[in-house]
Protein backbone atom coordinates (compact mmCIF):
# COMPACT_ATOMS: atom_id res chain seq x y z
CA UNK A 1 0.00 0.00 0.00
CA UNK A 2 1.40 3.40 -0.88
CA UNK A 3 0.21 6.96 -0.91
CA UNK A 4 -3.56 7.12 -1.06
CA UNK A 5 -4.03 3.63 -2.43
CA UNK A 6 -6.41 1.89 0.01
CA UNK A 7 -6.58 -1.47 -1.73
CA UNK A 8 -5.91 -4.58 0.29
CA UNK A 9 -5.35 -8.01 -1.20
CA UNK A 10 -7.54 -10.26 0.92
CA UNK A 11 -10.48 -10.30 3.30
CA UNK A 12 -8.14 -11.48 6.06
CA UNK A 13 -6.06 -8.37 5.52
CA UNK A 14 -9.23 -6.26 5.36
CA UNK A 15 -10.30 -7.31 8.87
CA UNK A 16 -6.83 -7.63 10.40
CA UNK A 17 -6.66 -6.19 13.91
CA UNK A 18 -10.25 -6.95 14.86
CA UNK A 19 -10.16 -8.29 18.40
CA UNK A 20 -12.57 -9.77 20.92
CA UNK A 21 -14.68 -7.15 22.69
CA UNK A 22 -14.42 -4.48 20.01
CA UNK A 23 -17.24 -2.28 18.69
CA UNK A 24 -18.06 -2.53 15.00
CA UNK A 25 -20.30 -0.11 13.13
CA UNK A 26 -21.97 -1.73 10.13
CA UNK A 27 -23.73 -0.07 7.21
CA UNK A 28 -26.89 -1.50 5.67
CA UNK A 29 -30.64 -1.46 6.16
CA UNK A 30 -32.27 -4.85 6.42
CA UNK A 31 -30.27 -6.93 3.94
CA UNK A 32 -29.83 -3.98 1.57
CA UNK A 33 -26.33 -2.55 1.27
CA UNK A 34 -24.76 -4.80 3.88
CA UNK A 35 -21.04 -5.65 3.80
CA UNK A 36 -21.84 -9.33 3.43
CA UNK A 37 -18.31 -10.61 2.78
CA UNK A 38 -16.75 -8.58 5.59
CA UNK A 39 -19.38 -10.12 7.89
CA UNK A 40 -18.42 -13.59 6.60
CA UNK A 41 -14.78 -12.81 7.30
CA UNK A 42 -15.65 -11.89 10.91
CA UNK A 43 -17.46 -15.23 11.16
CA UNK A 44 -14.45 -17.09 9.80
CA UNK A 45 -12.13 -15.20 12.10
CA UNK A 46 -14.22 -16.24 15.10
CA UNK A 47 -13.88 -12.94 16.99
CA UNK A 48 -16.26 -12.81 19.95
CA UNK A 49 -17.84 -10.44 22.51
CA UNK A 50 -18.43 -7.94 19.73
CA UNK A 51 -20.74 -4.97 19.99
CA UNK A 52 -22.43 -4.20 16.69
CA UNK A 53 -23.97 -0.87 15.84
CA UNK A 54 -26.27 -1.50 12.91
CA UNK A 55 -29.88 -0.68 12.13
CA UNK A 56 -30.81 -4.39 12.01
CA UNK A 57 -29.22 -7.75 12.81
CA UNK A 58 -29.78 -9.50 9.49
CA UNK A 59 -31.87 -12.67 9.24
CA UNK A 60 -31.27 -16.32 10.09
CA UNK A 61 -28.33 -17.44 7.97
CA UNK A 62 -27.58 -14.10 6.28
CA UNK A 63 -26.14 -10.71 7.16
CA UNK A 64 -25.20 -10.11 10.80
CA UNK A 65 -27.49 -13.06 11.64
CA UNK A 66 -24.62 -15.44 10.79
CA UNK A 67 -22.56 -14.03 13.66
CA UNK A 68 -25.24 -15.17 16.10
CA UNK A 69 -24.64 -18.80 15.13
CA UNK A 70 -21.39 -19.00 17.13
CA UNK A 71 -22.50 -16.34 19.65
CA UNK A 72 -19.95 -13.80 18.44
CA UNK A 73 -22.19 -10.83 19.23
CA UNK A 74 -22.46 -9.62 22.82
CA UNK A 75 -24.53 -6.52 22.16
CA UNK A 76 -26.56 -4.95 19.34
CA UNK A 77 -27.31 -1.25 19.05
CA UNK A 78 -30.19 -1.17 16.56
CA UNK A 79 -33.56 0.38 15.80
CA UNK A 80 -35.28 -2.82 14.70
CA UNK A 81 -34.33 -6.40 15.47
CA UNK A 82 -35.98 -9.74 15.76
CA UNK A 83 -36.21 -10.71 12.10
CA UNK A 84 -34.53 -13.95 13.11
CA UNK A 85 -35.28 -16.81 15.50
CA UNK A 86 -31.74 -17.13 16.78
CA UNK A 87 -31.73 -13.50 17.83
CA UNK A 88 -34.93 -14.04 19.79
CA UNK A 89 -33.58 -17.19 21.47
CA UNK A 90 -30.31 -15.57 22.54
CA UNK A 91 -32.08 -12.42 23.73
CA UNK A 92 -34.56 -14.39 25.85
CA UNK A 93 -31.72 -16.56 27.20
CA UNK A 94 -29.84 -13.45 28.30
CA UNK A 95 -26.90 -14.26 26.01
CA UNK A 96 -27.37 -11.15 23.95
CA UNK A 97 -27.95 -7.54 24.95
CA UNK A 98 -29.83 -5.08 22.80
CA UNK A 99 -29.94 -1.29 23.00
CA UNK A 100 -32.91 -0.12 20.99
CA UNK A 101 -32.19 3.24 19.42
CA UNK A 102 -34.57 5.20 17.19
CA UNK A 103 -33.51 4.96 13.55
CA UNK A 104 -32.89 8.67 13.03
CA UNK A 105 -31.06 8.95 16.34
CA UNK A 106 -28.90 5.98 15.35
CA UNK A 107 -27.99 7.58 12.02
CA UNK A 108 -27.20 10.87 13.75
CA UNK A 109 -25.14 9.17 16.48
CA UNK A 110 -22.92 7.69 13.75
CA UNK A 111 -22.80 10.99 11.84
CA UNK A 112 -21.90 12.92 15.00
CA UNK A 113 -19.30 10.31 15.94
CA UNK A 114 -17.58 10.71 12.62
CA UNK A 115 -17.88 14.49 12.69
CA UNK A 116 -16.29 15.01 16.10
CA UNK A 117 -19.51 16.02 17.84
CA UNK A 118 -19.70 14.16 21.18
CA UNK A 119 -23.45 14.53 21.70
CA UNK A 120 -26.56 16.28 20.39
CA UNK A 121 -30.10 17.12 21.48
CA UNK A 122 -33.15 15.61 19.82
CA UNK A 123 -36.87 15.60 20.57
CA UNK A 124 -36.97 11.98 19.42
CA UNK A 125 -37.61 9.72 22.38
CA UNK A 126 -38.43 12.44 24.91
CA UNK A 127 -41.09 11.13 27.32
CA UNK A 128 -40.51 7.53 26.15
CA UNK A 129 -38.39 4.66 27.52
CA UNK A 130 -35.58 5.84 25.20
CA UNK A 131 -35.37 9.14 27.10
CA UNK A 132 -35.13 7.58 30.55
CA UNK A 133 -32.00 8.61 32.42
CA UNK A 134 -30.90 11.03 29.70
CA UNK A 135 -30.31 14.74 30.19
CA UNK A 136 -33.32 16.86 29.20
CA UNK A 137 -32.92 20.41 28.00
CA UNK A 138 -35.51 22.91 26.83
CA UNK A 139 -35.01 25.00 23.70
CA UNK A 140 -37.69 27.46 22.57
CA UNK A 141 -40.29 25.87 24.82
CA UNK A 142 -39.74 22.30 23.66
CA UNK A 143 -37.99 19.51 25.51
CA UNK A 144 -35.09 17.56 24.00
CA UNK A 145 -32.95 14.70 25.24
CA UNK A 146 -29.19 14.49 24.93
CA UNK A 147 -27.93 11.59 22.85
CA UNK A 148 -24.24 10.68 22.72
CA UNK A 149 -22.32 10.03 19.52
CA UNK A 150 -21.04 6.57 18.58
CA UNK A 151 -17.67 5.62 17.17
CA UNK A 152 -16.39 2.14 16.45
CA UNK A 153 -13.06 0.37 16.60
CA UNK A 154 -14.00 -0.74 13.10
CA UNK A 155 -16.61 0.35 10.58
CA UNK A 156 -17.62 -2.07 7.84
CA UNK A 157 -19.20 -0.57 4.76
CA UNK A 158 -20.65 -1.68 1.42
CA UNK A 159 -20.42 0.70 -1.52
CA UNK A 160 -21.05 0.26 -5.22
CA UNK A 161 -17.99 1.79 -6.88
CA UNK A 162 -14.76 3.12 -5.54
CA UNK A 163 -11.55 4.46 -6.97
CA UNK A 164 -8.33 3.15 -5.46
CA UNK A 165 -8.14 6.26 -3.24
CA UNK A 166 -11.30 5.06 -1.49
CA UNK A 167 -13.69 7.64 -2.91
CA UNK A 168 -17.06 5.90 -2.76
CA UNK A 169 -20.36 5.91 -4.64
CA UNK A 170 -23.36 3.98 -3.35
CA UNK A 171 -26.07 2.44 -5.48
CA UNK A 172 -29.76 3.35 -4.95
CA UNK A 173 -31.12 2.74 -1.47
CA UNK A 174 -28.12 0.54 -0.63
CA UNK A 175 -26.66 3.86 0.53
CA UNK A 176 -28.73 4.00 3.77
CA UNK A 177 -26.42 3.95 6.84
CA UNK A 178 -23.21 3.32 4.90
CA UNK A 179 -22.00 6.94 4.52
CA UNK A 180 -22.33 7.60 8.28
CA UNK A 181 -20.78 4.26 9.20
CA UNK A 182 -17.83 5.06 6.94
CA UNK A 183 -17.02 8.19 8.95
CA UNK A 184 -17.33 6.64 12.39
CA UNK A 185 -14.75 3.84 12.46
CA UNK A 186 -11.22 4.15 13.81
CA UNK A 187 -10.52 1.73 10.97
CA UNK A 188 -13.04 1.90 8.13
CA UNK A 189 -13.12 -1.09 5.81
CA UNK A 190 -15.10 -0.90 2.57
CA UNK A 191 -16.06 -3.59 0.10
CA UNK A 192 -17.31 -2.67 -3.35
CA UNK A 193 -18.58 -4.14 -6.60
CA UNK A 194 -16.21 -2.24 -8.84
CA UNK A 195 -12.90 -0.44 -8.45
CA UNK A 196 -11.72 2.17 -10.94
CA UNK A 197 -8.68 4.40 -11.28
CA UNK A 198 -8.61 7.85 -9.63
CA UNK A 199 -10.16 10.39 -12.00
CA UNK A 200 -12.76 8.04 -13.40
CA UNK A 201 -15.43 9.00 -10.86
CA UNK A 202 -16.86 12.52 -11.11
CA UNK A 203 -15.49 14.31 -8.01
CA UNK A 204 -18.84 16.06 -7.53
CA UNK A 205 -20.67 12.74 -7.45
CA UNK A 206 -18.63 11.14 -4.68
CA UNK A 207 -20.85 10.20 -1.72
CA UNK A 208 -18.01 9.35 0.70
CA UNK A 209 -14.61 11.03 0.19
CA UNK A 210 -11.64 8.70 0.48
CA UNK A 211 -10.31 10.47 3.58
CA UNK A 212 -12.70 8.33 5.66
CA UNK A 213 -11.62 5.04 4.12
CA UNK A 214 -8.69 2.98 5.42
CA UNK A 215 -9.03 -0.33 3.57
CA UNK A 216 -10.76 -1.20 0.34
CA UNK A 217 -11.51 -4.56 -1.21
CA UNK A 218 -13.32 -5.82 -4.28
CA UNK A 219 -16.07 -8.36 -3.58
CA UNK A 220 -18.83 -10.34 -5.19
CA UNK A 221 -22.24 -10.11 -3.62
CA UNK A 222 -25.29 -12.31 -3.26
CA UNK A 223 -27.61 -9.32 -2.44
CA UNK A 224 -30.39 -11.35 -0.92
CA UNK A 225 -33.86 -9.76 -1.02
CA UNK A 226 -35.85 -9.69 2.21
CA UNK A 227 -39.33 -8.80 0.89
CA UNK A 228 -39.70 -9.59 -2.78
CA UNK A 229 -42.66 -7.47 -3.89
CA UNK A 230 -43.56 -7.45 -7.56
CA UNK A 231 -45.99 -5.61 -9.82
CA UNK A 232 -47.72 -8.08 -12.09
CA UNK A 233 -49.86 -7.36 -15.13
CA UNK A 234 -52.90 -8.41 -13.07
CA UNK A 235 -52.08 -6.12 -10.14
CA UNK A 236 -51.61 -3.18 -12.49
CA UNK A 237 -55.02 -3.72 -14.06
CA UNK B 1 -70.87 0.11 9.46
CA UNK B 2 -67.29 0.35 10.60
CA UNK B 3 -64.90 1.32 7.80
CA UNK B 4 -62.90 -1.35 5.99
CA UNK B 5 -59.13 -0.94 5.88
CA UNK B 6 -59.47 0.43 2.34
CA UNK B 7 -62.13 2.96 3.35
CA UNK B 8 -60.01 4.05 6.27
CA UNK B 9 -57.09 4.62 3.91
CA UNK B 10 -59.42 6.48 1.53
CA UNK B 11 -60.57 8.86 4.29
CA UNK B 12 -56.98 9.56 5.35
CA UNK B 13 -56.07 10.24 1.71
CA UNK B 14 -58.54 13.14 1.74
CA UNK B 15 -56.19 14.93 4.13
CA UNK B 16 -53.47 15.10 1.48
CA UNK B 17 -52.86 18.27 -0.51
CA UNK B 18 -51.28 18.81 -3.90
CA UNK B 19 -47.50 19.03 -3.55
CA UNK B 20 -47.33 17.24 -0.21
CA UNK B 21 -44.31 15.18 0.82
CA UNK B 22 -45.82 12.25 2.74
CA UNK B 23 -44.41 9.46 4.89
CA UNK B 24 -46.66 6.41 5.18
CA UNK B 25 -46.09 3.76 7.83
CA UNK B 26 -46.57 0.02 7.47
CA UNK B 27 -50.07 -1.52 7.35
CA UNK B 28 -53.18 0.59 6.70
CA UNK B 29 -51.05 3.74 6.15
CA UNK B 30 -49.39 2.03 3.15
CA UNK B 31 -52.82 1.67 1.52
CA UNK B 32 -53.29 5.46 1.58
CA UNK B 33 -51.03 5.66 -1.48
CA UNK B 34 -53.75 3.92 -3.51
CA UNK B 35 -56.25 6.74 -2.91
CA UNK B 36 -54.36 9.91 -3.80
CA UNK B 37 -57.14 12.13 -5.18
CA UNK B 38 -57.29 12.51 -8.96
CA UNK B 39 -55.16 15.31 -10.38
CA UNK B 40 -53.11 15.64 -7.21
CA UNK B 41 -49.37 15.05 -6.96
CA UNK B 42 -47.83 13.81 -3.73
CA UNK B 43 -44.36 12.42 -3.17
CA UNK B 44 -43.81 9.49 -0.82
CA UNK B 45 -40.85 9.54 1.53
CA UNK B 46 -39.36 6.25 2.68
CA UNK B 47 -37.20 6.77 5.73
CA UNK B 48 -34.36 4.44 4.71
CA UNK B 49 -33.47 7.19 2.21
CA UNK B 50 -35.85 7.60 -0.73
CA UNK B 51 -38.05 10.54 -1.66
CA UNK B 52 -40.34 9.73 -4.57
CA UNK B 53 -41.15 6.08 -3.96
CA UNK B 54 -42.98 4.41 -6.82
CA UNK B 55 -44.87 1.17 -7.28
CA UNK B 56 -43.47 -2.33 -6.83
CA UNK B 57 -41.10 -3.36 -9.64
CA UNK B 58 -41.90 -5.76 -12.45
CA UNK B 59 -39.76 -8.91 -12.63
CA UNK B 60 -37.48 -7.06 -15.06
CA UNK B 61 -37.14 -4.03 -12.82
CA UNK B 62 -36.53 -6.01 -9.62
CA UNK B 63 -33.40 -4.69 -7.88
CA UNK B 64 -32.08 -5.74 -4.46
CA UNK B 65 -30.59 -2.26 -4.02
CA UNK B 66 -33.99 -0.57 -4.32
CA UNK B 67 -36.15 -1.07 -1.24
CA UNK B 68 -38.50 0.90 1.00
CA UNK B 69 -38.62 1.24 4.78
CA UNK B 70 -40.66 -1.97 4.96
CA UNK B 71 -37.77 -3.72 3.16
CA UNK B 72 -40.00 -4.35 0.14
CA UNK B 73 -38.57 -3.98 -3.33
CA UNK B 74 -39.87 -0.77 -4.94
CA UNK B 75 -39.18 1.61 -7.81
CA UNK B 76 -38.47 5.34 -7.83
CA UNK B 77 -40.68 7.80 -9.71
CA UNK B 78 -39.29 10.36 -12.13
CA UNK B 79 -38.01 13.22 -10.00
CA UNK B 80 -37.12 11.00 -7.06
CA UNK B 81 -34.00 11.43 -4.95
CA UNK B 82 -31.98 8.96 -2.89
CA UNK B 83 -29.86 9.84 0.09
CA UNK B 84 -28.40 8.56 3.36
CA UNK B 85 -30.46 7.66 6.41
CA UNK B 86 -29.01 10.67 8.27
CA UNK B 87 -30.25 12.96 5.49
CA UNK B 88 -33.60 11.18 5.54
CA UNK B 89 -34.10 11.78 9.23
CA UNK B 90 -32.88 15.35 8.93
CA UNK B 91 -35.91 15.84 6.66
CA UNK B 92 -38.17 14.11 9.15
CA UNK B 93 -36.79 15.65 12.34
CA UNK B 94 -36.49 19.04 10.71
CA UNK B 95 -40.22 19.13 10.01
CA UNK B 96 -39.91 19.10 6.21
CA UNK B 97 -42.32 16.21 5.66
CA UNK B 98 -45.85 17.60 5.23
CA UNK B 99 -47.84 14.61 6.43
CA UNK B 100 -47.02 11.46 8.36
CA UNK B 101 -49.49 8.59 8.63
CA UNK B 102 -48.83 5.76 11.04
CA UNK B 103 -50.55 3.05 13.03
CA UNK B 104 -50.71 2.70 16.81
CA UNK B 105 -51.76 0.39 19.65
CA UNK B 106 -53.06 3.26 21.80
CA UNK B 107 -53.53 7.02 21.71
CA UNK B 108 -54.55 9.18 24.64
CA UNK B 109 -56.22 12.55 25.31
CA UNK B 110 -52.85 14.28 25.77
CA UNK B 111 -51.71 13.26 22.30
CA UNK B 112 -49.42 10.49 23.55
CA UNK B 113 -48.95 7.51 21.26
CA UNK B 114 -47.90 3.91 22.02
CA UNK B 115 -47.08 1.89 18.95
CA UNK B 116 -43.86 -0.09 19.25
CA UNK B 117 -43.79 -2.32 22.28
CA UNK B 118 -46.02 -4.60 24.31
CA UNK B 119 -44.25 -5.59 27.52
CA UNK B 120 -44.01 -9.34 27.93
CA UNK B 121 -43.99 -9.84 24.19
CA UNK B 122 -40.78 -9.83 22.17
CA UNK B 123 -39.48 -6.34 21.63
CA UNK B 124 -38.61 -5.75 18.01
CA UNK B 125 -37.87 -2.05 18.12
CA UNK B 126 -39.23 1.30 17.12
CA UNK B 127 -37.52 1.67 13.75
CA UNK B 128 -38.14 5.24 12.63
CA UNK B 129 -41.46 5.73 14.42
CA UNK B 130 -40.09 7.77 17.34
CA UNK B 131 -38.32 10.17 14.97
CA UNK B 132 -41.41 10.47 12.79
CA UNK B 133 -43.78 11.36 15.64
CA UNK B 134 -41.25 13.74 17.20
CA UNK B 135 -40.43 15.51 13.95
CA UNK B 136 -43.71 15.85 12.11
CA UNK B 137 -46.24 18.55 12.81
CA UNK B 138 -49.02 16.98 10.80
CA UNK B 139 -49.49 13.37 11.91
CA UNK B 140 -52.52 11.15 11.37
CA UNK B 141 -52.83 7.99 13.39
CA UNK B 142 -54.88 5.21 11.80
CA UNK B 143 -56.09 2.25 13.81
CA UNK B 144 -59.19 0.35 14.79
CA UNK B 145 -61.18 2.18 17.45
CA UNK B 146 -61.24 -0.81 19.78
CA UNK B 147 -59.40 -4.10 20.08
CA UNK B 148 -60.96 -7.38 18.99
CA UNK B 149 -62.13 -7.84 22.61
CA UNK B 150 -63.87 -4.47 22.42
CA UNK B 151 -61.34 -2.59 24.54
CA UNK B 152 -60.96 1.05 23.57
CA UNK B 153 -57.64 2.17 22.08
CA UNK B 154 -58.53 5.83 22.74
CA UNK B 155 -57.59 6.26 26.36
CA UNK B 156 -57.39 8.78 29.19
CA UNK B 157 -53.74 7.69 29.49
CA UNK B 158 -51.72 5.24 27.41
CA UNK B 159 -50.91 2.04 29.29
CA UNK B 160 -48.10 0.84 26.98
CA UNK B 161 -44.61 2.39 26.69
CA UNK B 162 -44.81 5.56 24.61
CA UNK B 163 -43.46 6.11 21.12
CA UNK B 164 -43.97 9.84 21.53
CA UNK B 165 -45.36 12.28 24.08
CA UNK B 166 -47.94 14.94 23.25
CA UNK B 167 -47.44 14.74 19.49
CA UNK B 168 -50.70 13.37 18.04
CA UNK B 169 -53.46 15.74 16.95
CA UNK B 170 -55.54 13.65 14.51
CA UNK B 171 -56.84 10.08 14.68
CA UNK B 172 -58.85 8.26 12.04
CA UNK B 173 -60.37 4.97 13.18
CA UNK B 174 -62.82 2.57 11.58
CA UNK B 175 -65.56 4.46 13.44
CA UNK B 176 -64.58 8.11 13.56
CA UNK B 177 -62.34 11.03 12.71
CA UNK B 178 -61.21 12.79 15.85
CA UNK B 179 -58.90 15.64 16.77
CA UNK B 180 -57.03 15.86 20.05
CA UNK B 181 -57.23 19.25 21.75
CA UNK B 182 -57.14 20.55 25.32
CA UNK B 183 -56.84 17.11 26.86
CA UNK B 184 -59.79 15.52 25.04
CA UNK B 185 -60.78 13.75 21.85
CA UNK B 186 -63.07 15.94 19.69
CA UNK B 187 -65.42 14.02 17.46
CA UNK B 188 -65.29 15.54 13.96
CA UNK B 189 -66.86 12.89 11.71
CA UNK B 190 -68.34 9.44 12.05
CA UNK B 191 -68.17 6.49 9.66
CA UNK B 192 -71.32 6.17 7.53
CA UNK B 193 -74.02 4.36 9.49
CA UNK B 194 -72.10 4.40 12.79
CA UNK B 195 -74.01 5.97 15.67
CA UNK B 196 -72.53 8.65 17.91
CA UNK B 197 -73.49 6.42 20.84
CA UNK B 198 -71.30 3.56 19.58
CA UNK B 199 -68.35 5.94 19.32
CA UNK B 200 -69.01 7.25 22.83
CA UNK B 201 -69.23 3.67 24.14
CA UNK B 202 -65.93 2.69 22.55
CA UNK B 203 -63.94 5.79 23.54
CA UNK B 204 -62.45 5.44 27.02
CA UNK B 205 -60.82 8.88 27.07
CA UNK B 206 -62.88 12.07 27.37
CA UNK B 207 -64.77 12.67 24.12
CA UNK B 208 -66.26 16.03 23.16
CA UNK B 209 -69.30 15.52 20.95
CA UNK B 210 -70.76 18.45 19.01
CA UNK B 211 -74.53 18.71 18.39
CA UNK B 212 -74.14 17.56 14.82
CA UNK B 213 -71.58 14.93 13.78
CA UNK B 214 -71.48 14.62 9.99
CA UNK B 215 -70.83 11.30 8.30
CA UNK B 216 -67.57 10.85 6.36
CA UNK B 217 -67.95 11.53 2.65
CA UNK B 218 -66.33 9.29 0.05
Amino acid sequence: MSGFNKLVGSYQEAMAGLEDGMTVIAGGFGLCGIPENLISEIKNKGTTDLTFVSNNCGVDGFGLGVLLEDKQIKKMVSSYVGENKLFEEQLLAGELEVELTPQGTLAEKMRAGGAGIPAFYTATGYGTPVGEGKEVKEFNGRKYIMEEAITGDFAIVKAWKADTFGNLVYRHTAQNFNPMAATAGKITVVEVEEIVEPGELDPAHIHTPGIYVDRLILGTFEKRIEQRTITTVESQA
Amino acid sequence: MALSREQLAQRVAQEMKDGYYVNLGIGIPTLVANYVPEGMEVMLQSENGLLGMGRFPTEDELDADMINAGKQTVTAINGASIFSSAESFAMIRGGHVDLTVLGAFEVDVRGNIASYMIPGKLIKGMGGAMDLVAGADNIIVTMTHASKNGESKLLPKCTLPLTGAGCIKKVVTDLAFMEIRNGAFWLIERAPGVSVQEIIDKTAGELVVPDVVPEMQF
